[in-house]
Order: C-alpha cells, then structure tokens, then sequence
C-alpha cells in the first residue's frame, strides 16, 4: 500500500484480524441440531482484514460507531490483545508476536491512555507512586533525585500542581486525573500513544482543555497518535489523518480535509451528515435503517450492504476492496468504484 | 514515606486519619463494635503479658503443689485466699493458667491463619492472574482440599505425627504441628476468595496501564491487584482466626493438641472434664468462658468489618 520511494511509516497494520472465541472448551463447542450432535465453535469477529498505517508526527483517528472494533484495533496495537492474523510493525519491527521481554524495549516507545480515568489509575497509589514507578522500571539505576525531577517536569507540562503528588486518585475530577493519566504515559518519554477514546467520559467543558494538552504534548514531544473516537467533531479538530471503522472493516481511509469536504463512502457520508451543526442549513440528513449486523455470522460481500442505499447484487456477494482515489483516499465501496452513487442521487 | 512525615501540619498522622476515615466512623458509631474490641484486647493484652500478670508460671514444675488440686474459686466456701479462680487437677493456679493458655490460643490462631493467608493469597493470585488451565488445576485442588473436612485432616495427621515421632517429640513441637495442620487444612478458603476479587480487579484499566508500561506479571499482582483486594482478605481473616482457635480447641480437646504439661484452653476444657461431676466444674467452664468469649468477639468484629468493607454499601 506505501509508496516505495517515501520512508518507511512508523506504525503498518497489516490484514489485521483478530476473533474472540465464544465458544471456550470442548463441550461448549458440541451444539444439537437438526437431530445430531455437531461440533462447532462460533466466533466474534471484531477486526476483519484491516491494514492501515501512521507516519511519524502524524494523529491518525479512528472512528466508527460502538462495537465496530476501534478500541479491539487499539488494544491489539498496544499488545495487550494478540491479533488472531496479520502483522503490526513499528518501525519496520514486527511487534505483535514479541515475548514479554523482547516487547520491552518497545514499551518505552509505544503507551496508552484510556477511556476510563476513574478505572485507569491504581486507586491504593498516590499520584507520586503512581508517576515514579514507570520511570524506576524502565531506568534501573536512576537516583530518586533525577526521578522527582522527571515526575515533577512531567506534571507540570500537564498542568498538574507538582505539590498534589501526595494525594490518591480519588481527590482529584474526572478531567484531573486524565491529565494525570497522560502524565504516566509520558513519564516513559514515548514517541507513539495509542489513545482509547480518552475524552469520552470527561465533561464538556473538559474536554477541548485535554484536546489541547494532547497537541501541545504533539507539538512539544514529537508524538505520532493513533486516536480512537467516535466523536467526529474531535477528530476534525485533532486529526491529521482519517480511518472509518465499519463492522471491523475499513471503509474510508482519508486525509481530515478530504474526508470531511468530500467523503466518498455511504457509511461515511451518513456518518458525517449526523454531525449536530450549530446552524443547521443541512437539514437532509441520510437516515440509516436497521441495526449493524452480529459480528458473529458477518455478511457475504460488504459488511454495510444491509443499511446501504445503493447497494446492488455485487455488494451482496463480494467484499469490496480498498481502492485508491486520485485525492489520496482509501475507499472499500463497489458503488464508488463504479461510480453508481452520483448516478443514483442525480436520478 | 518518611518525607511525609516531616510536614506534621498539613498531612495529618496515621492514627489520626484512620480515627477520621469512614471505616474509623463507622466503629465509634457501632457499639457492638467497640465492645467487642475493648473486650478482644484485655484478653489479648492480658494474654501475652501473662508471664508479668500471672501469679504464678504453671510450666515450672516448681511452684505446682499436687496437694492444691481443685480448690474452687475464691467466692465459694472452701477456697484457698491465693488462686482467684480455684485450681485444676494438678494444683495449678488457674488464672495463671488460663492466661498462659490463652496466649498460646491466640498464637496458633494467628500463626495458622498466617500460613493460610500466605498459601491461599499466593495461590488465588496466580490462579485469578494466570487463567487458563493452572486455574482449573488449583482451584480443583483447593475443591479436593475443601471436601475432607478441616477436623478429619487435622486428626489423621496428628494421630499419624503422634505415632511416627513419639508422644514426647510431638508434645516438644506440638505448637508446631497445629499451627501447620490448620494453616495448611483452611488455605482454600483464603485461595477461592482472593481469586475472586482478583478476577474482577484485573479486567479495570489501571491493570492494563500497568502492563502497557511494560511490568511484569509478579509486580501487577503485588503491587497492582493485591492491594485492591484487600478488603476481602481482612474480612475473611477475622473469621479464620476464630476458626483456628476453635479447631486447636478440639484438637486439643480431643488429645491431639497441646499436651496437659502446656495447656491451651482446648486441653485445659478437656483435663476438667474428666472432674466436672465431681463437682470440679470450674476447671473446665471457666476456660470453657474464656473461649467462647474470645471467639465471639473475633466474630463480631469479622462481622462488623464485613458490613463496613462491603463494596456495595461502601466504595473504598
């Protein structure tokens, strides 16, 4: 998919697939039907052939409504799911079958933060403990002296009161503590953070204040994101580029500017049509009819096909595949590809 | 830590923030509660400074006069104005003795619970952490464990040490044993608790964090997820030393505990019993008190504590 005359992107995720087994030991695997006792394993397929890649410097976001496989994406990145096929490569590096010890090194380089800012700090540790002791495991041999000095720089880049180290995680908001979160992240000074929809469960007003601090951090640090979002206004504001997750496919790859002046697939179209506007000249919304389908038993042929207005017969037996457009996007859509979707609008 | 320390002023001290936590409110307003423990620590402070309390030491052969035996206590007639609560059937004073034998109560009650919360935190840790196949491997031996009862594995092996090492070895080192017999017999209690709580702990996020920052699986579940299981743990550990004291009891009681030169409450219940209808009641009923006092108010607070740690009536 790369050019080969650019350089190399920092992250590759390549036909990335990952399943969840439902059906877990051998006896949950025999099932009766029609009469006989068959054995067979059903399975959740939460990321179906995915590849996608992040440049350095780069914030790639991406979005997709609940249960489509962003966050699944997310945790396989960080290596805290294994992929059930595909590679992921970091630097040219081949991450996602490393051991523990070979993954170490990597843990320096690539961190996470999470939705959850009440759930992701350890409430038994103060913020202090909390701060020091990443930047202790990964500098054996540093003196206390040099990791209060890192704690301290780290919480006051986020604009966290050095002098509240002592307190727990349940003394400080919401907001707060994310910041406090992306301190952790950054105590390791990494140059990759894989962000789970880190804003989502913060409040409003909140929210724009660790936007910002995320692309100062971007701006200061050279960090490359990979964003995860269901928030479309935020992703206009944060992302340079764009990835659309359907049902564990990916639909539209992007630049933000094109995507959002000119996006070509129907789920996207639908997706940013749903945008609130504060004045609303658009009042045609694309209505999406049904529910996105089990990923349990995933259709034949393209995963949008069932809620789709232009889908046709080809749609329902074949999966579409990524297709480069002249203005740099990605998009998996036969009725794009056969430039059915003008046609139908105009009649 | 001991930065914390040098600004009194505005970090208030341990005890004091204990006093002033929810779990501190919650015990000065249950008087249950504060009875029980006032209660538990006499009998605990009063047992382990019994070699300074105790009028007389009924381990030294010396101060035990046979011609003292079963002189009733000192507020019915025909007592002897020195031993407060009468003597047992070897002239042994019997408040001195039930002093000494309650220390020992206590300390195989705590050791043992000891042992049983190292084995079965070790082993619930890493059948919650691990998953998979060590999971169902332990937890089906803490199953087998659980099905022979506590008594039946504490009398077998007893009989069978008693036999093996003679009567006088096993009385040497008969704290010994007990105290490995119930640590050893009650670990499945502490194991299937803890891997509860660990199962439910290492699906929250901070247990990713931590192993997105690289830490090793032995330094997430001691520092990470054992700490925010330990609610639980306190629980179930009051109840357990209540426990061990009881079966100590009855092992003692039943010969295969402590031997009659070292008494226990269990053994000191059952050398009476043998006098109780010859009018010697006091040798085993007063011990007999003692310990079901002292289990009672282990109770109550294992009880207490249960209300107060219970994570849907409080969020700690």
């Amino acid at each position: 998919m790369s050019d080969a005359n650019t350089d190399r992107p920092l992250l590759e995720i390549q036909n990335l697939e990952k399943r969840f087994d439902l059906d877990q030991g051998f006896l949950e695997t025999l099932k009766f039907k029609q009469g006989r006792i068959v054995r067979e394993s059903r399975s959740v397929h939460a990321v179906n052939n995915i590849s996608l890649e992040a440049r350095k410097g780069e914030a790639l976001c991406i979005v997709g409504e609940s249960g489509c496989g962003k966050s699944t994406v997310a945790r396989l990145v960080a290596g805290l799911l294994t992929p059930s096929a595909g590679e992921i490569r970091y630097g040219g590096q081949r991450i996602d079958n490393l051991s523990r010890a070979g993954m170490q090194p990597l843990r320096k380089k690539i961190q996470m933060i999470f939705q959850n800012p009440y759930a992701s700090l350890n409430p038994r540790m103060t913020i202090r403990q909390a701060l020091e002791e990443p930047v202790r495991h990964h500098n054996p041999g540093v003196s206390a002296g040099e990791v209060r000095d890192k704690v301290t720089e780290v919480m006051m880049s986020v604009g966290v009161d050095p002098s509240w180290a002592k307190r727990y995680p349940h003394e400080f908001s919401g907001g707060q503590r994310q910041r406090i979160a992306i301190a952790r992240a950054l105590t390791v000074d990494p140059e990759f953070i894989i962000a789970d929809e880190p804003i989502s469960a913060l409040d409003v007003s909140i929210q724009a204040q660790v936007l910002n601090l995320m692309l100062e951090a971007k701006e200061s640090r050279g960090l490359t994101y990979l964003f995860i979002t269901h928030d479309l206004s935020v992703v206009e504001h944060f992302g340079t580029r764009v990835a659309v997750l359907y049902l564990g496919s990916v639909c539209e790859v992007a630049d933000t500017q094109t995507l959002f002046s000119n996006p070509k697939h129907p789920y996207t179209r639908a997706l940013l049509s749903a945008v609130p506007q504060l004045k609303d000249d658009r009042p045609n919304h694309i209505r999406l009819k049904g529910e996105i389908p089990t990923p349990i038993n995933l259709p034949q042929g393209c995963p949008f096909q069932s809620r789709c207005a232009f889908a046709d017969t080809r749609c329902k037996s074949e999966k579409p595949k990524a297709i480069h457009q002249p203005d740099g996007s990605t998009v998996a859509c036969h009725a794009v590809e056969e430039d059915r979707l003008e046609a139908v609008a105009a009649g | 830590m001991s930065t914390e320390t040098l600004n009194p002023k505005s970090e208030p001290s341990r005890w004091s923030r204990a006093w002033n936590s929810n779990m501190g409110y919650s015990f000065r307003r249950n008087p249950v509660a504060v009875v029980s423990m006032i209660v538990f620590l006499l009998i605990a402070v009063a047992s382990f400074l019994a070699p300074l309390i105790a009028p007389y030491d009924p381990y030294d052969p010396a101060q035990i006069d046979i011609m003292n035996s079963e002189y009733p206590p000192a507020w019915i007639n025909g007592s002897l104005p020195g031993f407060i609560l009468g003597t047992d059937d070897q002239g042994r004073d019997l408040w001195s003795t039930i002093l000494y034998g309650t220390r020992l109560s206590l300390l195989i009650g705590i050791c043992a619970v000891a042992l049983q919360a190292f084995l079965g935190i070790s082993i619930g840790l890493i059948a919650g952490y691990v998953g998979g196949r060590l999971d169902s491997l332990l937890m089906r031996l803490a199953d087998i464990q659980l099905s022979f009862s506590t008594l039946m594995v504490a009398i077998i092996f007893l009989a069978v040490t008693q036999a093996m090492f003679g009567t006088d070895t096993f009385n040497k080192y008969a704290v010994v044993f007990l105290i490995a017999v119930i640590g050893v017999a009650e670990w499945p209690q502490y194991a299937r608790t803890v891997r509860a709580t660990v199962l439910a702990e290492k699906k929250k996020e901070y247990v990713d964090s931590a192993r997105v920052l690289g830490f090793g699986p032995m330094r997430i579940m001691v520092r990470h997820i054992l700490p925010n299981s330990l609610s639980p743990i306190f629980v179930i550990s009051t109840v357990q030393v209540a426990n061990a004291i009881i079966s100590e009891a009855s092992l003692s009681f039943l010969g295969l505990g402590m031997p009659p030169s070292q008494p226990s409450l269990g053994s000191l219940i059952s050398s009476g019993f043998d006098y109780i209808f010859s009018g010697s009641w006091w040798i085993t009923a007063i011990p007999g008190v003692v310990l079901v006092v002292l289990v009672l108010v282990i109770n109550l607070l294992g009880d207490w504590m249960r209300d107060v740690l219970n994570p849907k009536l409080y969020k700690g």
